[in-house]
């Protein structure tokens, strides 16, 4: 991607979304992350169980009203947008798929009509003719039948569900997809399909995603960039490039260490780094710093300097 | 690794069926293999194919409606599938052990974790209580458990997702059994957390030379931890060998698609080779090789008639027309390719390490 002239569709500065806000039990889930995602990217967001991931999702696709923050799609504020039509155009632009195929698609309607939600709620379809024919053209673009429309979602099998629910978000022409580990509960050989699907459709309807992963070749195979979160914070962010083959963050390195690779030399030979999160304990205020670029880390202003060294050791181009 | 010649575990055979209102379903179709002494052997195969029906076949816990239609699994001399109630409860609490994937399914919720780990001491080998919570207090140590003193008598809730894991591998070992069977035990967890776990249970192997059998359908996790795998297909074990042969030089094309379906930190590239279609309904299995729906290599007697294991090393089956002499030469994808590259040349850097080391090699021999 050309990063000079591309445009932002996203803009997300300083977004918390704590829960039980003032009790004993709060919880910073997404605590002070800020990024950009440029139109027609994939951006990957990567970190462990509980780091926030879901959570910023469903903020920036305002399932959840945000703590403090802003989020900003095409320029405009979301956090407090009070413009009815604006709210409800953002509401059709940005669109989710969701981890649990099985979960996600209510067992009582036909497969026809949970597509074609998004299509009656923005009525989008002129007759019935034009909305079955919608349905019939969007079960094709997954590579599903016309006529699995009068089937019910148990009569499908996981990799075809996924489909179904890539169905219902492309039915209301969306611009930018939120895709909360979309291939966790598939099977590898079924992943590989949808991966690819999700490719294609993005390269035919230009669309922008924000793709949430824990397994991390498969997010750094589909991200163009991509952000490494842990407890609730932005560490890293940089090129899938960059982040994997150079990462300058020591919970980056620590995590990337410990990705298991499908070659048995490789793991013969692994060396895992450690990684002690005290480290991002204590006082020291941290912003994401632009250290090499395209390549953000979060740093406190003395901790800058080592950052610059280490990536100019691992020969990137230093700001 | 502490692997010997020795079997400890010899499946033959095996047929299984489970009576559903839909009809029979076929759910493992003749499989055959064996684990030995101390070795880790991999299972792996897509959702359904029936890794762990077979597995449960060898604890003897299958469901109410299954139907052995046929087999032997011989542990040491003794087929399971004929033991009594009696005789497999003794089985399961000391001598073959096993963890699921989610960890929370096999603690009980309302009992302390110490209790939990001395309970199979006291039920198997009669020992008295102080005794038994000494031991596992030593085991929560050897598997991890930090301020373990403190900590024998908090509840499951109170331990992470990793921790809890910790603590059913406890109790899957407390006895030395003879055979652990993981089915799936890291999916669950977090790649750090999965590498923390991945690592203790080679470490205890090492030290009770514990045979594992591993189910998974992670590659990556199987390269790490197999010393040999065998890869299942619609109820079919379709192709066994050293995790090397596997990884390295794999025959069968459900192989091949599995492993270049799977990206690697390196993979690039608008597509990523998938397999197409979906597996087949085992209630009416195809004839002839069941994948052959999906396999662009797929020859017309694919179609006809089953493949019979063909012998690519001693160690080496698969049961892929492919192999038969007859068979028209193909050209694997091209990640298996570079897979063959990759292993021949790691075999002639073998080769050239030992001439110019004859001496060491002798005496690692002794
Ligand atoms: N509705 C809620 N109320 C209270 N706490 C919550 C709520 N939703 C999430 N959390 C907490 O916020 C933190 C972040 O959770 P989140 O689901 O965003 O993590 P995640 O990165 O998506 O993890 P996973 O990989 O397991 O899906 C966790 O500690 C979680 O327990
Ligand atoms: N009690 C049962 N009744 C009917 N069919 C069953 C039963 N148990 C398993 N099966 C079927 O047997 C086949 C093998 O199932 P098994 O659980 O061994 O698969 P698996 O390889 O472990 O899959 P996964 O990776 O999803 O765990 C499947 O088709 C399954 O639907
Ligand atoms: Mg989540
Ligand atoms: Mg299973």
């Amino acid at each position: 991607m050309d990063y000079h002239n591309a445009k932002k569709v996203l803009e997300v500065s300083h977004l918390k979304q704590y829960f039980n806000v003032g009790k004993k039990d709060e919880v910073k889930a997404v605590d002070d992350i800020s990024f950009d995602i440029y139109e027609g990217e994939t951006f990957g967001l990567v970190g462990e169980s509980g780091s926030g991931k879901t959570t910023a999702g469903r903020a920036i696709i305002h399932l959840y009203t945000p703590t403090s923050g802003s989020i900003k799609f095409h320029g405009d504020e979301v956090v407090g947008m009070k413009d009815k039509t604006k709210m409800k155009q953002f509401r059709r632009d940005m669109q989710m798929i969701f981890q649990d195929p099985y979960a996600s698609l209510n067992p009582r309607m036909k497969v026809r009509d949970i597509i074609a939600e998004g299509i009656d709620i923005n009525h989008l379809a002129k007759s019935k003719e034009d909305r079955d024919k919608r349905v019939a053209e969007l079960l094709e673009t997954v590579g599903l039948n016309r006529d699995h429309g009068s089937r019910y979602p148990h009569e499908f099998s996981g990799g075809q569900r996924q489909r179904i629910g890539i169905a219902r978000a492309l039915a209301v022409e969306p611009k930018f997809i939120i895709a909360d580990e979309p291939i966790s509960a598939l099977d590898v050989s079924i992943q590989a399909q949808v991966v690819n699907l999700l490719k294609q459709l993005q390269k035919e309807r230009h669309l922008t995603y924000l793709f949430i992963a824990h397994d991390l070749s498969m997010v750094k195979y589909i991200s163009d960039r991509i952000g490494v979160l842990h407890y609730g914070r932005m560490l890293e962010v940089g090129t899938s490039d960059e982040v994997y083959n150079h990462p300058l963050h020591d919970y980056t390195r620590s995590l990337l260490s410990a990705v298991p690779i499908p070659d048995p030399e490789y793991e013969r030979t692994r060396t895992q780094i450690g990684y002690d999160p005290k480290y991002e304990q204590g006082d020291k205020a941290r912003k994401l710093v632009e250290i090499a670029e395209h390549h953000w880390v979060q740093a406190s202003p003395d901790e800058i300097p080592m950052y610059q060294e280490r990536a100019k050791k691992e020969g990137l181009k230093v700001l | 690794m502490m692997e010997s010649n020795e079997n400890i575990l010899e499946v033959e055979n095996l047929k299984i069926n489970f009576k559903t209102y839909a009809g029979t379903v076929k759910a493992i179709r003749d499989v055959s293999f064996n684990l030995k002494k101390g070795e880790t052997l991999a299972i792996v195969g897509e959702s359904g194919s029936g890794k762990t029906v077979t597995t449960r076949s060898i604890m003897g816990l299958l469901a109410n409606n299954a139907v052995v239609e046929g087999g032997t699994v011989m542990f040491h001399d003794q087929d399971v599938l004929k033991m009594t109630e009696k005789q497999l409860q003794d089985l399961r609490g000391a001598k073959i052990a096993q963890i699921f994937q989610d960890p929370m399914t096999s603690l009980d919720p309302t009992m302390r974790i110490g209790r939990q780990i001395a309970e199979p001491l006291m039920v198997h080998k009669g020992m008295s209580k102080a005794k038994a919570m000494a031991q596992a207090l030593d085991m929560m140590k050897l598997v991890g458990i930090t301020n373990a003193e403190n900590r024998i008598n908090d509840y499951p809730h109170q331990f992470s997702g990793g921790m809890r894991q910790r603590i059913v591998i406890a109790i899957a070992l407390i006895n030395y059994p003879e055979i652990l069977i993981a089915d799936e035990p890291t999916t669950a967890l977090d790649v750090t957390i999965q590498a923390q776990i991945l690592d203790l249970m080679r470490e205890l192997q090492n030290k009770i030379s514990t045979s594992i059998i591993f189910i998974t359908h992670d590659l990556g996790v199987v390269a790490g931890m197999a010393d040999r795998v065998a890869v299942m297909y619609a109820g079919k074990i379709v192709e066994y060998g050293t995790v090397d042969e596997i990884f390295y030089n794999p025959k069968h094309p459900y192989t091949w698609g599995l492993l270049s379906s799977m990206p690697t930190l390196e993979t690039n590239g608008d597509e990523l080779p998938s397999i197409p279609g979906t597996p087949p309904d085992l209630l009416d299995p195809p004839t002839g090789d069941a994948f052959a729906p999906r396999n662009s290599y797929a020859l017309k007697i694919d179609t006809e008639k089953e493949p019979p294991f063909f012998k690519v090393s001693d160690t080496h089956y698969a049961a892929t027309w492919l192999l038969h002499p007859d068979a028209p030469k193909v050209t694997p994808p091209v990640q298996i390719v570079a897979r063959q590259k990759q292993f021949a040349e790691m075999q002639k850097k073998l080769a050239a390490e030992k001439l110019s080391h004859p001496v060491e090699e002798e005496e690692e021999r002794q």
